[in-house]
């Protein structure tokens, strides 16, 4: 019979004994997790990137709900356990779920410690520990004003950056005289103390909190003991974390800081393990990932009645700030057995502290420049003697054995089994083994196949060097390119940044991100103009000044500076009325060129400028609007005959072609969007090579997406196949509006779907259907101020100046 | 009163171009495209990128250079000078603001 495993917690510890438990034996147990957290696993180490707006919840969640849903396992979200019973061997949680167990983990983690001021339970006191946190933090940076972070360790520092980017004004209070003061001595921590004071944030050491002021139950104020009173609508208390303990203390298992455990991961009950940070081990309580992630290992195999030990672990840390490089690990404090080395550059920034006992690394503090931090991890690591090179050790890896190195030859001299990614434990050999085995080609591959920089990240670098150095020119990294050298921000950024900062005017978003020019430059200002316009369809006011020449004057400038018109014909259809009508205005405008489209339009070339407004109230008269065929937006929907006229039709493509031209037109998108759909699999509408297109069949409809028929060509992915026509609207709509709200200025579809995935796209269009619904009504609300015909607007004299000469000038003036 | 004060014509008041755009002289068969830029200073420029005789006046204006709608030259507005790895240039033309009015002077044109 299959075991009952049961685990209290889901955080990051406990997600990694699964991969490694269902990696071993699938199948041995039949796993329920109780989680006090609403919600799935997810990587706590990137919650300061979500606090400042550069990563979202979705970029963190290290195992979706398909995931528990494909393994098996039942998951209690919001259910924190309240009693365990080891005789009966069950569970019980607070809203009445009693589970029985053969096998229990304890992962319940640690409580952020709260300093017991007078004040500390006033309404606006946080902590910093878990997604609720970041959110209830983020709730208050939006109505602005102070926040005080109490604690001046890596959590309150890394809480102070983000809040600070998210646009509240941040006051550091630390005890003691300088920041970090375990890992830096006064002078780094002065650096430290120094970059956080250019960023804006006041940083206060030796400041005690005496207690926190409030009014009406919230926080207003804190009170330091030499008087100082500083205002705050929010306080955070960074100051250390507890193991949390209750629940195994209740149940009488043997405590001392933390739960005890043995080497073999076991509390004084055999059949309950702990692992985490609530875990005690030889005296050591930990709080950083790496040696979790080993504990999890090793009771994933005693689970498997494996005898794995743990024995400890040494830790390195990075502060995970942008722009701030600290990097620490071991053991720093002073004793009369140690020797220090000291580097100090303050002009340029630069610090490093090496801490050795009897000729060997105990402990290495990098700030400002931490490229070596892995190499002095792994000389400390392994114990290395290292009198041979003490003259030169301070200066890194590239200064040892002569000549200078460069980055690449550093990362190739590294021995095979050197850490690369300290938070999964994954050396050098497992990287380049799994890259040259498995094909391995991208970042993301190696991710998935070996989680070396899957968890903080900040191993990227090297791991990308691994990459180019295994696979030479075949490895293009994904460097960040800037917009345009106007700033250094990448699209991806500058978008996240518009919606988490509220940015709604470009000179707003030139000002804030620190554009290096006035106002921008011709790639830049379109760009930022079509995210602010799809981020904020009702409020934000379109610069016409910022639009390329086409979509200012709703025509398509030619070799010659005249324009061509092409007017809309939905789905390719048009009429006797409407051909008259094209014909007279060719007539009395004296049109040089006629031409059919690929889209199925017509299009009349060679119009002065002067004329357009002209041509167009003609065209209007008889029902036509603008085709956009100049526009980043939907351009044509190219339809076949389909069930009305052809025998082989199975659906009315035609019908559903201006169907979704009618419900999508006016929407601007960050390149153009061309359709197409075919009655039958015979495709005579081509809709296999098309942004988005429908292939109609007798059970529905194929979507299809992604194809390309142009600089490339690519055949298109397919979505997935939807019984009812009204299905196939929300679908498409869906996929497009996620393209508008993800797609980089310029990308068409097909390459921004190649860059996210297209699962990613299926996932969240096919599988998904609220997410679905959401993209659907954003779209829908932003079509209210879109769907404006700009033809009849000019007509009625908008932007008249455009169409007109500002002067002319008599030739006699000018002698 | 239609002002030539000595060679400079008035074409029109700073009002009639939109910021950080550009409107056209006609002068015989020639343009002129006058510009209007952030802060407020004009320039004029024949109406002809020196690459392959785009209308400057149609590009996008930022700083003090326009970039061609056709091909996306960057050109310099005080100097008519392509920027960047580009080169050529542009015949500009002598202009200047009096209160709001924006006078143009008739002989650099002409000649």
């Amino acid at each position: 019979m299959t075991e009952k495993l049961v685990i209290i917690g889901n955080g990051m510890a406990p997600g990694r004994m699964l991969e490694h438990l269902f990696e071993r034996e699938p199948g041995k147990f039949d796993v329920t997790i109780f989680n006090a957290e609403p919600r799935v696993n997810y990587n706590r180490l990137m919650l300061s990137p979500v606090l400042s707006g550069e990563k979202s919840y979705e970029d963190i969640i290290t195992h979706d709900d398909a995931w528990y849903a494909s393994n098996g396992v039942t998951l209690h979200k919001s259910a924190r356990i309240s009693s365990i019973d080891r005789d009966a061997k069950t569970v019980t949680s607070e809203n009445g779920i009693t589970a029985p167990y053969d096998k229990l983990v304890i992962a319940t983690g640690s409580n952020p410690f709260i300093i017991p001021l007078p004040g500390h339970d006033l309404e606006g006191v946080l902590t910093y520990r878990d997604l609720d946190d970041v959110d209830a933090m983020l709730t208050a940076a939006k109505t602005g004003g102070r926040a005080v972070v109490i604690g001046g360790g890596l959590l309150g520092l890394e809480a102070a950056a983000g809040l600070k980017m998210q646009g509240m004004d941040v006051t550091v209070l630390h005890l003691m005289p300088t920041l970090m003061e375990r890992q830096l001595d006064d002078a780094a921590g002065y650096l430290l103390k120094r970059a956080f004071e250019e960023r804006g944030i006041d940083v206060l050491t030796k400041a005690n909190t005496k207690e926190i002021l409030g009014k009406d139950g919230k926080v207003t104020a804190v009170h330091l003991d030499d008087g100082t009173e500083i205002d705050a609508s929010i306080v955070v208390m960074a100051v250390g974390i507890r193991p949390s303990v209750e629940i195994a203390k209740q149940c009488g298992l043997e405590i001392g800081r933390g739960i005890l455990v043995q080497d073999d991961m076991r509390t004084s009950d055999p059949d309950i393990f702990a692992l985490g940070e609530c875990v005690e081990h030889r005296g050591e309580v930990y709080g950083l990932v790496a040696p979790l992630y080993e504990m999890a290992e090793r009771i994933a195999e005693n689970l498997c009645g494996g005898d794995a030990l743990y024995t400890g672990s040494v830790m390195a840390t990075k502060l995970k700030v942008t722009g701030v490089d600290l990097y620490s690990a071991g053991d720093f404090a002073d004793a009369e057995d140690r020797e220090e080395i000291v580097l100090r550059d303050a002009k340029a920034g630069i610090y490093k502290r090496l801490v050795l006992k009897d000729n060997r690394i105990i402990g290495a503090v990098l700030y400002g420049e931490t490229n070596d931090g892995p190499w002095f991890f792994d000389l400390l690591k392994k114990n290395t003697d290292i009198s041979e090179m003490r003259e030169t050790l301070i200066f890194g890896q590239a200064f040892q054995g002569g000549a200078p190195l460069d980055p690449m030859a550093a990362v190739a001299a590294l021995p095979d089994d050197a850490e690369i990614c300290g938070c999964n434990g994954i050396c050098k050999s497992t990287i380049t083994n799994a890259i040259t085995g498995k094909n391995l080609t991208s970042l993301d591959d190696v991710r998935a196949h070996t989680k070396a920089s899957s968890s903080c990240g900040t191993c990227t670098g090297l791991v990308e060097q691994l990459m180019s150095l295994t696979l030479g020119d075949k490895y293009n990294p994904a460097a960040i390119q800037p917009m345009c050298p106007c700033t250094d921000f990448g699209h991806d950024d500058v978008r996240r940044l518009i919606q988490v900062k509220g940015l709604k005017t470009i000179p707003e978003v030139m000002h804030e991100l620190e554009w290096k020019t006035s106002c921008g430059c011709a790639k830049c200002r379109p760009a930022l103009n079509y995210y602010l316009v799809c981020d904020w369809p009702d409020e934000y006011a379109d610069d016409y000044q910022s639009r390329f020449i086409n979509e200012r004057v709703h025509a398509n400038i030619q070799k010659d500076g005249t324009y061509s018109v092409v007017p809309r014909m939905w789905g390719g259809t048009t009429n006797s009325t409407e051909l008259r009508a094209i014909a007279d205005v060719v007539d009395k405008f004296n049109i040089p060129t006629v031409k059919v489209t690929g889209g199925q339009r017509i299009d009349m070339l060679g119009i002065q400028k002067e004329d357009l407004p002209a041509v167009w109230e003609d065209l209007g008269k008889a029902g036509f609007v603008s085709g956009h065929a100049y526009a980043k937006g939907l351009r044509t929907v190219k339809t076949c005959v389909g069930t009305d006229w052809c025998r082989f039709g199975t659906q009315d493509s035609t019908g559903l072609g201006v169907r979704i031209e009618k419900f999508m037109w006016g929407s601007w998108t960050p390149a153009k969007v061309k359709m197409a759909v075919s009655g039958c699999p015979r495709n005579c509408a081509e809709a296999t090579c098309k942004d988005v297109g429908v292939i109609c069949v007798d059970s529905g409809f194929e979507i299809h997406f992604a194809g390309a028929a142009g600089l490339d060509i690519k055949g298109t992915e397919v979505l997935g196949l939807v019984a009812a026509e009204d299905e196939a609207l929300e679908h498409i709509v869906a996929l497009v509006q996620m393209y508008r709200e993800q797609g980089r200025y310029l990308e068409r579809i097909y390459k921004w779907a190649k860059r996210i995935g297209y699962d990613e796209v299926r996932r969240q269009i096919m599988d998904d259907p609220s997410r679905r619904r959401h993209f659907y009504d954003r779209f829908v609300f932003s079509q209210k101020f879109a769907q404006v015909d700009p033809w009849s607007e000019r007509v009625s004299g908008k932007d008249k100046h455009e169409f007109n000469p500002m002067a002319t000038l008599g030739l006699e003036a000018a002698e | 009163m239609n002002a030539i004060t000595g060679h400079w014509t008035r074409i029109g008041t700073i009002s009639d171009i939109p910021v950080k755009g550009a409107r056209c002289v006609k002068l015989g068969t020639k343009t002129i495209a006058v510009f209007r830029t952030v802060k407020d200073e004009v320039f004029a420029l024949e109406d002809k990128c020196p690459h392959k005789n785009g209308p400057l006046s149609q590009g996008i204006v930022h700083d003090n250079c326009v970039t061609c709608p056709l091909h996306n030259w960057v050109i310099s507005l005080s100097t008519g000078e392509a920027q960047g790895a580009d080169e050529g240039a542009v015949r500009s033309f002598s202009i200047k603001l009096e209160g709001d009015d924006i006078l143009i002077d008739i002989r650099s044109v002409s000649g």
